[in-house]
């Protein structure tokens, strides 16, 4: 089966989208490998192949007759088990490496039953880990694999006198490993395999829909990468396209009507204007500081010691938001310590700093040109409820009412148009 | 990459080149000797430059802008820059100021490495920029100069009126000529001038047919770029002079020979490849990382075939020549005619013309941190010409000679995305 291929290297994550030949999204994969830009791109790659497999699942249930409520269930509870086998396999990656770096550094000499219990206790709570409506923090076997693997070292530390700060060296050096070896379509067809295996009411036509999708070849017919670390891809220079045509054309294949996009990532922020065919016209992103970007609310979030995720929910509980002018980075902890210090409720701190970071992308907006019917916000600080509670108010006071649009799947926009370029190019060359 | 020689051109070797080379050699030899031989130097500034007054009396001129910017390109500006923030200057202040100052602070060695004698007098002959005024303000503490300041009204209609043209005539008459006599101890002699204003217009012309060549396609020379190599004798120490008019006369036989041979321009890396973008640049460039911005156009087969920067030492493309008949009304409408005195009206007329007459893709805008004489209003034009034309227009941020203010990757990733648009606009949903 043929698919195109877009990848965009951001700052904080990487993202890659496969299309069908039709143009169809496929699959999407994401990862926060920061080994180096070919490892994250490979391991976003992977995910989103894996991610399209399933996906040839899904449509294969569709065609058997499984009533839809049947084949919700079975596939949440296939994709639980693939992803245990898939951490159980990492673990092992894990282990290797570790023991292979306690070998090479004299100083972790000793340590090495020590990491072998470390991992037969991650091991041993794999299971729980992937229970049915169990939680986990992330789904990114780096962050995943890091919490459980501290907590474990921290106790090996304390019980055993084993140094903490050691265990934690050989982790950071041993996850690097992991991380290149990318998922596959071998990979796949084991850990499918074993993960259908496990369920015991699964359905035939299930064993079939899963035998399908591990043997159909998916051949990139072309790829398209993007993104801040985008020169550094392996591609030729024609494969690789700005971020800000890709957003563009990315948020007009989620929604047509888009006239503006305002797409708030990591390190930069970018309004950019479109025309009916998804062509930018127009563009404005922050210059040399990245002050209100998406890594501002990271800082913040380390700072409270929160998930960057909690950050909005909890802004958004603010009667009284405090006014905040700064957006700088690096003064941001300062700020924030000092408004608390002032009495200062977290919520209403946190509703300011939203609405800061907004204003800054305000400026831009208003740089390409306004905003205009519709709008559409992509980027990791889309996912924000403060944020766009902030942006929604600020863009009625100052352009009117305008239909907003933020897609669930707005962080692989710019993969998503990356792919699209894939495709145009390639049926370009065929005509 | 190697950093350019104070008074080199593009890496061609060109005759044109040398002589210009050779001319400013001479003329900064000339005045380290300045104490030996009696020679007097006033300092002034680029636009509005009354060279040819100053020449009449044999006074030498010493433009403070010129070092700065040549000590960019050497550099040096980083050191300056700091020394004179660590004397109270303030970030915020033009940099031009700062390593103008710093240069003098640091044994006010010129761009040729030769001392540059103190000033005999500070002609102040341009107020469109009100920092020129605090500038010489500051020289006059630190050199105990004396001053001499011409009030250029500023083009506020758009036109030059028979009043604003007297204003400035009877101050060259009255103010501006008694003090030069009195530095040079020579009567005035406006036979003189005649001679020298007939020289200007003779260059001139050869200039504009210069700047011209580029509505070839391909174009012969970049008229940004390249450009600020071609405006050096006219805008500087040499307008009036044979040798300006010699060095003008062999440029334009070798554009034509260009032009004849369908060249494109000559980069720093040698002959363009294919010319793929045209595009009139408004805003001066970057002087400290001058060629790595110059190649960020030239790997995109981005030629700039007009620019407004050219033209701030004066407007002759739009017919403007000194003129021998009416010395003094000449030199006063010189003054009021530099790019930097046009309303915004006039700044976007020219622009849009710019756009049409050199069959241009777009504009861009390079907006400077530390000059609000120019950057003000820049988005304001952006979006006029954009609207009249039709073209895409990107905006990039960049400094003049403050290292700090040029974030290459910011920088690149921009017009990348600006190229890459007019690629896009241009073939319609396809690039």
């Amino acid at each position: 089966m043929k698919v195109y291929i877009g990848i965009d290297l951001g700052s904080t994550t990487t993202k890659a989208v496969v299309l069908r030949e039709d143009g169809e999204v496929l699959g999407r994969g994401i990862t926060n490998s920061r080994s180096n830009y070919q490892v994250a791109c490979e391991v976003a790659r992977g995910e989103a192949l894996i991610h399209a497999r399933f996906n040839l699942v899904a449509s294969a249930l569709d065609r058997s007759g499984l009533a839809p409520e049947e084949e919700r269930r079975v596939l949440a509870e296939l994709e639980r088990r693939f992803r245990k086998q898939q951490y159980l396999a990492q673990l092992v990656t894990l282990a290797d490496a570790l023991s292979g770096r306690a070998r090479e550094d004299l100083l972790a000499r000793g340590l090495e039953t020590t990491l072998v219990r470390i991992v037969a206790k991650m091991q041993a709570e794999a299971d729980a880990l992937f229970a049915p409506g169990a939680s986990r923090k992330s789904d990114f076997f780096r962050d995943l694999a890091g919490s459980r693997y501290l907590r474990i070292a921290e106790e090996e530390a304390r019980s055993q006198g084993a140094s903490f700060d050691r265990l934690v060296g050989l982790f950071d050096k041993a996850i690097l490993e992991v991380e290149n070896v990318p998922a596959e379509q071998e990979a796949f067809a084991v850990h499918v395999r074993h993960a259908l295996a496990e369920m015991r009411d699964a359905p035939a036509c299930l064993g079939e829909a899963v035998g399908g999708a591990a043997d159909t070849p998916l051949e990139s017919a072309a790829t398209v990468g993007t993104g801040y670390g985008r020169q550094t891809l392996p591609f030729p220079k024609e494969q690789i396209r700005s971020e800000i045509l890709c957003h563009g054309l990315g948020a007009h294949a989620m929604y047509p009507g888009t006239r503006t996009v305002l797409d708030i990532g990591g390190q930069d922020t970018k309004a950019i204007q479109v025309d009916e065919r998804g062509i930018v016209t127009s563009f404005q992103m922050n210059d040399r500081c990245a002050a209100g970007c998406g890594r501002y609310l990271g800082y913040i979030a380390d700072e409270m010691n929160l998930g960057l995720h909690e950050l909005g929910p909890l802004a958004c509980d603010s009667t009284r938001p405090v006014r905040i002018n700064s957006t700088c980075t690096v003064f941001a902890g300062a700020e924030l310590r000092e408004r608390l210090s002032l009495g200062e409720k977290r919520e209403d701190i946190l509703a300011g700093l939203h609405r800061a970071i907004i204003l800054r992308a305000m400026s831009l907006l208003a740089r390409s040109g306004g905003v205009f019917d519709e709008f559409t916000f992509t980027g990791g600080v889309a996912k924000n409820p403060a944020a766009v509670d902030a942006l929604r108010g600020l863009i009625g006071d100052n352009y009117g009412e305008r239909v907003m649009n933020i897609s669930p799947n707005s962080i692989y926009t710019g993969a998503l148009g990356a792919a699209l370029f894939a495709r145009r190019d390639a049926l370009r060359l065929a005509a | 990459m190697a950093t350019p020689s104070p008074s080199s051109a593009p890496p061609q070797k060109d005759s044109s080149q040398l002589r210009q080379k050779t001319m400013i050699a001479e003329h900064y030899s000339r005045l380290a000797r300045a104490g030996e031989t009696g020679d007097k130097n006033v300092y002034t500034f680029v636009p509005g430059n009354l060279t040819e007054l100053l020449r009449a009396f044999d006074l030498l001129p010493v433009l403070p802008e010129i070092n700065a910017l040549q000590s960019a390109m050497r550099g040096k500006s980083r050191e300056y820059i700091a020394l004179a923030e660590k004397l109270g200057h303030s970030e915020d202040v033009c940099t031009y100021v700062k390593c103008d100052l710093g240069m003098m602070k640091s044994g006010n060695v010129g761009p040729t490495g030769e001392p540059l004698p103190n000033p005999d007098l500070l002609l102040l002959s341009y107020t469109g920029c009100f920092t020129f005024m605090k500038w010489f303000e500051i020289l006059r503490q630190e050199y105990d100069a004396p001053v001499a300041m011409l009030h250029v009204p500023y083009q506020a209609e758009g036109k030059i009126t028979p009043e604003m043209r007297d204003y400035v005539v009877r101050q060259l008459r009255d103010e501006v000529i008694p003090v030069l006599e009195k530095i040079s101890g020579r009567k005035y002699d406006e036979d003189r001038l005649r001679e020298l204003l007939a020289n200007s217009a003779r260059a001139e012309d050869d200039l504009v047919a210069v700047l011209e060549s580029a509505k070839h396609v391909p174009s012969p020379i970049d008229a940004y770029f390249g450009g600020v190599y071609y405006i050096g004798p006219i805008f500087t120490a040499f307008r009036g002079t044979q040798e300006a008019v010699d060095y003008y006369r062999l440029l334009r036989a070798e554009v034509a020979e260009r032009v004849a041979r369908g060249q494109g321009p000559v980069t720093p890396d040698g002959d363009m490849g294919k010319e793929r973008f045209r595009v009139v640049v408004e805003g001066p460039p970057n002087w400290t990382s001058f060629h790595q911005f110059w190649r960020m156009f030239a790997d995109e087969g981005a030629v700039v075939v007009a620019s407004t920067y050219t033209k701030v030492g004066g407007v002759y493309d739009m017919g403007f020549r000194h003129d021998p008949d009416h010395p003094l009304e000449t030199l006063a409408d010189y003054c009021m005619g530099c790019y930097t005195n046009l309303n915004l009206p006039s700044r976007v007329e020219m622009l849009a013309r710019y756009i049409r007459e050199y069959s241009a893709d777009g504009l861009l805008v390079n907006s400077i941190k530390s000059c609000n004489s120019f950057s003000a209003g820049q988005l304001l034009m952006l979006r006029e010409v954009e609207s009249r034309t039709g073209k895409p227009a990107g905006f990039i941020e960049s400094d003049l000679v403050d290292p700090r203010y040029f974030s290459a990757a910011n920088i690149k990733n921009r017009l990348e995305s600006y190229f890459q648009m007019i690629e896009q606009r241009r073939t319609g949903a396809g690039a």
